[in-house]
C-alpha cells in the first residue's frame, strides 16, 4: 500500500555533489521492491512546488529505514540535501513497479549504473544476492569523485568501474569496459543518464541479452493520475511513475 | 453539527470538495491515501469519443508556485471507460462525474449520450476549454456563439446535471458563463488552466513539446477567484470554483466569492490527502464562524461601504 508519511533523518554523508540520507519511519515500513521510488516533499515554496521523485537506495525493515542518494541538481535537491539530522522529510512511498527478480538463480547478471543512477542498483543487488544470484556491478562516472559508496557495493558483489577521465577503473564509458568482451551476460539492469542507458540497450540488443532500464522522466503526481511523465512505448504513451520506472527494453522505442 | 450537504440542480454533494479532472485519474490512484467516499465528487480524466495518445513528452514543466501541462487529453475513449473503468468505480459512494471532451459537436454529443446511459454517473462536466489540443474544445469555449452551439446540442441528448467548464483564456468570462446558462447548463465550473509557456534558457528550447501549455497551481488562484466572483454575479446557476486551491482557506475564499462547490486539482500532487483535509477545514471554519450550513458560505463575502 502507498503511504504519505514523515521520515526522520538519522544519518547523513556528504560528497561534493551527492548526499546519502538515512531516513527512519516511526511505523513499520511498507514492502518495498528494488527499483521503486519515493516522492519527497521539499516544501511548497515558489520554485519547488512539486515533490521530487528519488530512487530508493536501500531498505532496512528491522530499523524501519530507507536510504536515498540525492544528487544536487537544483533548488529542490539542494534543500533535500541540506536536511539536518533530526529533521523530517514528508515522503510518499513505495511508488512505481520495481525491477524483475529472476525466478531461477542461474545466469550471469550485471547491474550497470551511471552517476546518481547507481542508487537503486544497490538494493537490487542485495535482493538478487538474497535469491542466490551473484550481482556484478559496472559503475561509471565522469571522474573518481563521482563514484560514491563503492565499499558498500563491493560488499554485495564484484564492482567494475569506468571514469571518463580515467581517474578510477578503466577510462571511457561503461559501454567501453573490457568486461563486455570477457563475459557473457544473461540479464542487464541499468539506471543512469539516458544516453548511457541507450548505449547499454544497444549492447543488450546486439547480444540478445534481456535488459531492464529505470527511466527518470519528469513527473508531477507520481501516482499515474496526471499522465505527465509518459514514455512512448510499443504500447503507446505509458506513465513512467506507474508502469515504470523500470521497463524492459522490449517495450521501448529507443 | 454543521450541515455539509450541497445541492446543485439535481446533484447532491456530501460536501463541497470535488477533484479537478486530469489531476485525480479515476479516483483509484488515490484510494490508498483517502477514503474516497468522504469527498463530494470525483471528476474523472477528460474522456473523448475515440482513444487519444495525447501530446509527446515533455508534457510538464514546474513554474513558480505552479506547473504547466500539455497532456493533450490522453485517454482510451468512452467505450473503454464504459467497459473497463466504469465497472470498477461505479459503486464508490460519491459522485463520479465524467469530464466530456471533444473536437466536434458530434463527438461531444456522442460521448454525452453514452454517459447519459450510465446509471451511476449523475453529471458530466463539459470541457470546452482544454488549451492543449488543437481542437480541444477551446475553439468552442472562447466565444459565446461556440458555447451556445455545443451546450445546446449536448443539452438535447443529456438529461442529467450538465456542468460546463469554462476557459480563463477569454476577455470576459462572465459573458461566456451567461451563454452556457441560457443554452441549458445546470452549472459552470471555472477555471480551466491558463495558457502559458516556459523556456529553458540554457538549451534555448521550450520546456513543453507543444511549446505552450496550461498553467495550474497556487499561482493562478487570484485570477480564478476574481473570475468566480465575476461569474457568480452574472449567472443564477451554481458556480463551481477551481484554480490553485491548496487549503481549506483557499476553498472558503472561493465559496465566499460565490462558488457553491469547489474542485481541487494540482494540490493533489503535493498532498494526495488534501481533499479530505480541506473538507474538514471547511467544517471547522463554519463551526468557528457560526455557519450552520456549509452552503451558507456561498457568496458570503462582506464588502464594506
Amino acid at each position: 500500500m502507498k503511504k504519505i508519511t514523515d521520515f526522520r533523518l538519522i544519518e547523513k554523508k556528504e560528497w561534493a555533489k551527492s548526499t546519502f540520507l538515512l531516513l527512519q519511519c516511526d511505523e513499520p515500513l511498507e514492502e518495498i521492491k528494488a527499483g521503486q521510488f519515493v516522492q519527497v516533499r521539499v516544501d511548497d515554496a515558489q520554485h519547488t512546488y512539486l515533490r521530487r521523485p528519488i530512487s530508493i537506495h536501500d531498505v532496512d525493515y528491522q530499523n524501519r529505514t530507507i536510504t536515498l542518494l540525492v544528487q544536487r541538481v537544483g533548488e529542490g535537491t539542494n534543500k533535500m540535501s541540506d536536511t539536518e539530522i533530526g529533521d523530517t522529510l514528508n515522503i510518499i512511498y513505495p511508488l512505481g513497479n520495481g525491477f524483475t527478480i529472476p525466478e531461477n538463480n542461474e545466469g550471469n547478471v550485471i547491474l550497470v549504473g551511471g552517476g546518481i543512477g547507481i542508487a537503486p542498483l544497490y538494493y537490487l543487488g542485495k535482493m538478487l544476492k538474497e535469491k542466490g544470484i551473484e550481482p556484478q556491478f559496472l559503475l561509471g562516472g565522469r571522474s573518481k569523485s563521482d563514484l560514491i559508496m563503492l565499499e558498500e557495493f563491493e560488499s554485495v558483489g564484484k564492482v567494475y568501474i569506468t571514469t571518463n577521465d580515467g581517474s578510477l577503473g578503466e577510462a571511457g564509458f561503461v559501454t567501453q569496459h573490457s568486461i563486455w568482451k570477457e563475459k557473457q551476460f544473461d540479464m542487464i539492469y541499468t539506471c543512469g543518464p539516458k544516453p548511457m542507458m541507450m548505449a547499454v540497450t544497444k549492447i543488450a540488443r546486439e547480444n540478445n541479452i534481456d535488459c531492464e532500464v529505470s527511466l527518470e522522466n519528469l513527473m508531477a503526481c507520481g501516482l499515474g493520475a496526471c499522465l505527465c511523465c509518459v514514455e512512448n512505448t510499443i504500447e503507446g504513451n505509458v506513465c513512467v511513475c506507474k508502469e515504470g520506472p523500470v521497463m524492459n527494453i522490449n517495450k521501448l522505442l529507443w | 453539527m454543521v450541515n455539509e450537504t450541497i445541492q446543485l440542480k439535481g446533484l447532491t454533494l456530501k460536501n463541497p470538495v470535488m477533484t479537478a479532472s486530469g489531476t485525480f485519474g479515476y479516483g483509484e490512484e488515490y484510494a490508498d491515501f483517502i477514503d474516497l467516499t468522504k469527498i463530494g465528487g470525483i471528476l474523472v480524466k477528460g474522456t473523448t469519443l475515440n482513444h487519444r495518445e495525447g501530446n509527446p513528452y515533455p508534457r510538464m514543466a514546474e513554474t513558480p508556485s505552479g506547473m504547466l501541462n500539455a497532456v493533450g487529453l490522453q485517454n482510451k475513449g468512452i467505450d473503454y471507460f464504459i467497459e473497463t473503468i466504469y465497472p470498477r468505480i461505479k459503486d464508490i459512494d460519491t459522485n463520479i462525474i465524467v469530464n466530456v471532451s471533444g473536437s466536434t459537436i458530434e463527438d461531444y454529443c456522442a460521448v454525452a449520450e453514452k454517459v447519459n446511459a450510465l446509471e451511476n454517473i449523475p453529471a458530466i462536466e463539459l470541457n470546452v476549454s482544454c488549451p492543449n489540443v488543437k481542437q480541444g474544445g477551446m475553439a468552442f469555449g472562447v466565444t459565446c456563439a461556440g458555447i451556445e452551439q455545443v451546450v445546446t446540442a449536448v443539452r438535447k441528448v443529456y438529461d442529467k446535471h450538465l456542468m460546463v467548464k469554462l476557459s480563463p483564456n477569454v476577455t470576459n468570462i462572465a459573458e461566456l458563463a451567461m451563454s452556457a446558462e441560457t443554452s441549458g447548463a445546470d452549472s459552470v465550473s471555472l477555471i480551466n488552466t491558463m495558457l502559458g509557456m516556459a523556456i529553458d534558457a540554457e538549451t534555448r528550447r521550450p520546456k513543453l513539446s507543444t511549446i505552450t501549455g496550461g498553467l495550474s497551481g497556487a499561482c493562478v488562484k487570484p485570477v480564478a477567484l476574481r473570475m468566480v466572483w465575476q461569474v457568480s454575479k452574472a449567472v443564477k446557476i451554481p458556480v463551481i470554483g477551481l484554480g490553485g486551491i491548496s487549503s481549506a482557506t483557499d476553498a472558503i475564499e472561493f465559496m465566499l466569492a460565490g462558488a457553491s462547490a469547489i474542485e481541487i486539482g494540482t494540490a493533489n500532487f503535493i498532498d494526495p490527502a488534501i481533499t479530505v483535509k480541506v473538507a474538514q477545514g471547511i467544517v471547522e471554519y463554519c463551526e468557528r464562524h457560526g455557519f450552520k450550513n456549509v452552503s451558507d458560505l456561498t457568496g458570503a463575502m462582506v464588502v464594506d461601504n
